[in-house]
């Protein structure tokens, strides 16, 4: 069977720098977009991963978010809208040795590309997919997009938009994503630990990032940043508390619906402990829907962690296979067929 | 071995047709294995409704399947049936137009009740009102005589004894026309290998069929169709779209890369996955993305990975994948985009064959975006089309679009096994890029993605993974060498140029236009490009077999065209285009060349006709000696 070189390259033994995977190409975002935070972070933590630089690939469609991979110094591939879910499944099942990064915004992925996305997650292709969420059309210039809220007035919706928004977390998990994620874009040390997490994750890993556009959505997600009441924080294994005292908490209601408490009430016992791990995405999803947009508590952190066969992985285990099966292929024998007759 | 007296005839044409889940197919193809088999030269024309299955007995529930097979090569499934099996009379209705009186009707009269002569249309029995006059009627209650041969079946309910019919109506065949019975036996037992009592009673039903023809006064003798002399070599049968995935099999083998295949499933192009999704074995990956583009997506993110990558689609899959090929074409990889084309425009007639998607290969795009195309000629042809369409891509890194259609996808004829060893190697063609520099690109600034080899003009194709090549491409206009974005009006154009030139310099890496010669030399040239190979030459040979001097030209490349094209057709008075569509070939001829090329179209889903393209081209001719116009428009 013909190979693609000799597997993933063993790469320089050199440790990488932020300096090595940063690109001489001049970046061009809007002063103070939030996509410059998140830039720094996966410069800062793709030297972590223990990948070979040249084994990184950066899979964009259209939009601001779309232009990361020009400025990051690995290979990369600036697609067409939508599409990058498409196109970085073609190469992880190409080459399931590397390591693959999709980036996208709220439009690209889920308005033009959300049939892409949703079945690069169904097939557990092994990407991480960073979609910046800021609930806009930045590049076409301020449009509603599929996560703008009901009644948003933009120079497409002017009397206010009346479509329902998704909840990306929501129609991740309902996917069946095995790694589903919430960060913010200037959260330094949270998005980095979930953007390390992310990729060394086997399978589709989809972090919704929220990212301030400043230009056209300016402090979209001001409620949730920082220690903002707000925002509630999933960890793995402890109660789901929050609040300016950790005064809240999120409860199994007795009616089967998450509820927020009080936690004098309640006391931290009836507190639900999270469990990113769970198999069933069900609890996973009622967490996500405990805001639909970040205005009420919005919970950011890892929703869930679960293992599934690797869509790469099953294709060249099924070449394997075959192989074993019926031996390498004889293109002669092939061409020749059953039946046939001399002349 | 018949008792009956045996005639000896030079070529058959035979049509089963029936409800479309009568099993009309199968008879057909089991009947040409039989025939290839045998040494005659064959081809074929499967003809079937969209419609899964629509209701029984309707007209628009008619499936055909038609072959010709010969004691000499022949070159079309036949114009004009001489034996048509009609198993109702909707059958009959649709197909009789077709015939030519003193052809031979099969009938199955249990078929010709009531309610089916309504279902047809027919106000009264054809067999009974004149209809028939002139025509060798055989009547045969063929549901009826298979039922029969299955009383020992106890177990089979009618209903599934009544689907044995098709074996009836190929074992009658089979006899008329003395087609060894043991292979077809064998093949059923192989069919029905888990289930054996189905299998015997296939075979008795077979059998029964031609025991029908062997001792019914009805048929008072058989036919026999000696081996045809083909080039010697060992032969098998083949379909287009078989040829065409063992034709991308061979080639990723011939250049050492695996090959990915990106599909959705489309007619008429599903087989071309089906089949390829067999062959695991060879490193042939086979992905059914969610919609077409996803599927072309995947492939070219896979030609960016060092595959050899292929989309395989019909015309609305090609409309579809437009702007990932767009990307292609700007991104510089190469990738394979087989449309296997049928009827439109829109969904069209998706069971039917049509050559009208040209204009859309050469333009279905925005912006300057040049992709070079390729067409196959025949069923057999399909293999060396997709093989060459590989060269292409890899050489020149480019998308390249390889053309098939309906007709040459399901059509079939014997072909000559291919000498592996006699393949073209194609590992010069896949050069991946190692270092910076290596490659003739500069090297002062690191690699640059977008420098270009002198003589293919091909940027290099440095595949993720290889350390220090580290370089982004996309959509945006890359700056010529660095692969920078760039916005310079200068740069714009001189890339534009570049690709154009890159597309046109493989005009000097292809064969030159060849004329198949008339003696004397003739003032007329047939000018053809795909499926209508057969039927243009079919008509070709009748035409000089009349004494008149006509040459042919067939192309395969469609864009860029082979070099000395131009020169050729200034060569004759008149130039005729015969094409499935209305005259895209001939608007491409006429614009690039200044030649009053002319047109001879018909879009009516199925292939020529010999006789209608015979008797366009003696028009031609008599034009050209001044005999008058043809009455015929430019459309």
């Amino acid at each position: 069977m013909p190979q693609v070189g000799d597997g993933a390259s063993n790469g320089d033994a050199r440790e990488l720098t932020k300096k090595d995977v940063t690109s001489d190409q001049e970046v061009r975002w809007c002063p103070g977009c939030g996509d410059y935070a998140i830039l720094a972070n996966v410069q800062s933590v793709l030297p972590k991963l223990g990948v070979p630089r040249e084994n990184f690939v950066f899979v964009s469609g259209i939009g601001c978010a779309a232009r990361f991979p020009y400025y990051v110094e690995t290979y990369g591939f600036h697609s067409i809208h939508g599409r990058a879910p498409a196109i970085a499944t073609g190469i992880s099942t190409a080459r399931p040795e590397l390591s693959v990064f999709v980036v996208t915004g709220d439009g690209d992925a889920l308005s033009i590309g959300g049939n892409h996305l949703l079945h690069a997650m169904r097939r557990n292709v092994d990407l991480t997919v960073l979609m910046f969420n800021n609930q806009i059309y930045g590049l076409t210039k301020g449009q509603y997009s599929p996560t703008s809220e009901v009644g948003k007035v933009t120079k497409s919706t002017p009397v206010g938009s009346l479509d329902h928004p998704y909840n990306p977390v929501s129609l991740a998990l309902g996917a069946e994503a095995t790694f589903v994620a919430r960060s913010v874009d200037n959260e330094r040390q949270h998005l980095a630990d979930l953007i390390e997490r992310a990729a060394q994750h086997r399978g589709t890993s989809f972090i919704e990032i929220y990212q301030n556009c400043n230009i056209f959505n300016d402090g979209a997600f001001d409620g949730v940043r920082g220690n903002k009441p707000n925002q509630i924080r999933l960890e793995h294994g402890t109660p789901i508390r929050f609040g300016a005292e950790g005064e809240h908490g999120v409860a199994m209601g007795a009616n089967g619906e998450l509820e927020v408490v009080d936690v004098a009430e309640v006391g931290e016992e009836a507190l639900l402990v999270h469990d990113a791990h769970r198999d069933d995405p069900g609890l996973a999803f009622m967490l996500s829907r405990l805001a639909h947009t970040p205005h009420g508590p919005t919970p950011i952190g890892l929703f869930r962690q679960t293992e599934r066969p690797v869509y790469g992985d099953e294709v060249a285990a099924q070449l394997d296979d075959a192989v074993a099966r019926k031996g390498p292929g004889d293109l002669q024998a092939l061409l020749r067929g059953r039946d046939t007759w001399t002349v | 071995m018949t008792t009956k007296p045996v005639e000896r005839v030079d070529t058959v044409t035979v049509r089963f047709a029936g409800d479309s889940g009568d099993g009309m197919q199968l008879a057909g193809t089991r009947f040409t294995s039989v025939t290839t088999a045998l040494g005659n030269d064959v081809a074929t024309l499967p003809d079937f409704p969209a419609e899964i299955r629509a209701p029984a007995g309707s007209l628009p529930g008619v499936s055909g399947f038609q072959l010709h097979f010969a004691d000499h090569d022949i070159l079309t499934p036949g114009d004009s049936p001489d034996v048509l099996v009609a198993m109702n009379p909707a059958a009959l209705k649709t197909n009789l137009g077709d015939l030519e009186r003193g052809a031979t009707l099969v009938l199955n009269t249990d078929a010709f009740t009531p309610q089916n002569l309504r279902k047809a249309r027919y106000e009264s029995d054809p067999r009974e009102d004149g209809t028939l006059d002139g025509f060798k009627v055989h009547e045969v209650s063929i549901t009826t005589l298979t039922i029969g041969a299955l009383e020992g079946y106890a177990e089979l309910g009618k209903k599934e004894k009544q689907r044995a019919k098709n074996m009836f109506a190929l074992g009658l065949m089979s006899w008329m026309f003395s087609r060894p019975t043991e292979p077809t036996r064998e093949w059923l037992r192989e069919k029905f290998g888990e289930q054996p009592r189905v299998a015997e009673a296939n075979i008795a039903a077979f059998d029964a069929g031609w025991a029908y023809g062997e001792t019914t006064e009805a048929f008072d003798h058989a036919y026999e169709v000696a081996a045809a002399e083909l080039p010697p070599g060992t032969y098998r049968q083949i379909t287009g779209n078989l040829a065409i995935s063992y034709g991308l099999v061979a080639a990723s083998q011939q250049a050492g890369l695996p090959l990915f295949l990106g599909g959705y499933p489309i007619t008429p192009a599903s087989d071309v996955l089906h089949e390829l999704s067999k062959h695991k074995n060879f490193g042939v990956r086979t992905f059914q993305g969610e919609d077409e583009i996803a599927s072309v997506g995947a492939a070219l993110g896979a030609a960016f990975s060092g595959h050899l990558a292929a989309t395989v689609t019909s015309g609305p899959g090609v409309a579809l994948k437009t702007e990932t090929i767009g990307l292609a074409v700007a991104v510089e990889l190469p990738l394979l985009v087989l449309n296997i084309q049928r009827g439109g425009p829109s969904t069209g007639l998706p069971t039917k064959t049509e050559q009208a998607d040209l204009l859309q290969a050469l333009h279905g795009r925005n912006g300057e975006s040049p992709v070079p195309v390729i067409a196959a000629s025949t069923p057999g042809d399909c293999f060396d089309v997709a093989i060459e369409g590989a060269r292409m891509a890899l050489t020149y890194r480019t998308p390249v679009f390889v053309l098939s259609d309906g007709y040459l996808a399901n059509g079939a004829e014997p072909w000559r096994v291919p000498d592996v060893a006699a393949l073209p190697d194609l590992r010069g063609a896949v050069r991946f890029a190692v270092a910076a520099g290596a490659n003739g690109e500069n090297a002062e600034h690191g690699f640059a993605p977008f420098d270009r080899d002198p003589d293919t003009l091909a940027r290099p194709w440095a595949i993720p993974g290889t350390p220090g090549l580290e370089h982004r491409i996309g959509g945006l206009e890359k700056a010529d060498g660095s692969g920078d974005i760039s916005y310079d009006p200068d740069n714009h154009h001189r890339m534009t140029e570049l690709r154009q030139a890159k597309v046109d310099r493989i005009a000097g890496d292809i064969p030159a236009a060849e004329v198949d010669r008339a003696d004397p030399g003739a003032r007329v040239l047939v000018v053809g490009w795909g499926s209508s190979y057969g039927p243009i030459a079919a008509a070709v040979r009748a035409c000089r077999a009349e004494g008149l001097a006509v040459d042919q030209l067939h192309l395969r490349h469609l864009n860029p065209f082979p070099p000395n094209l131009g020169e050729v057709l200034r060569r004759y008075e008149r130039v005729l285009v015969p094409e499935m569509n209305m005259g895209q070939l001939r608007s491409l001829l006429r614009a690039r060349f200044l030649v009053d090329a002319r047109g001879y179209n018909r879009v009516a889903g199925l292939p020529f006709g010999t006789g209608e393209l015979r008797d366009a081209i003696a028009d031609e001719v008599a034009a050209a000696e001044g005999r008058g116009e043809p009455e015929r428009s430019l459309s």
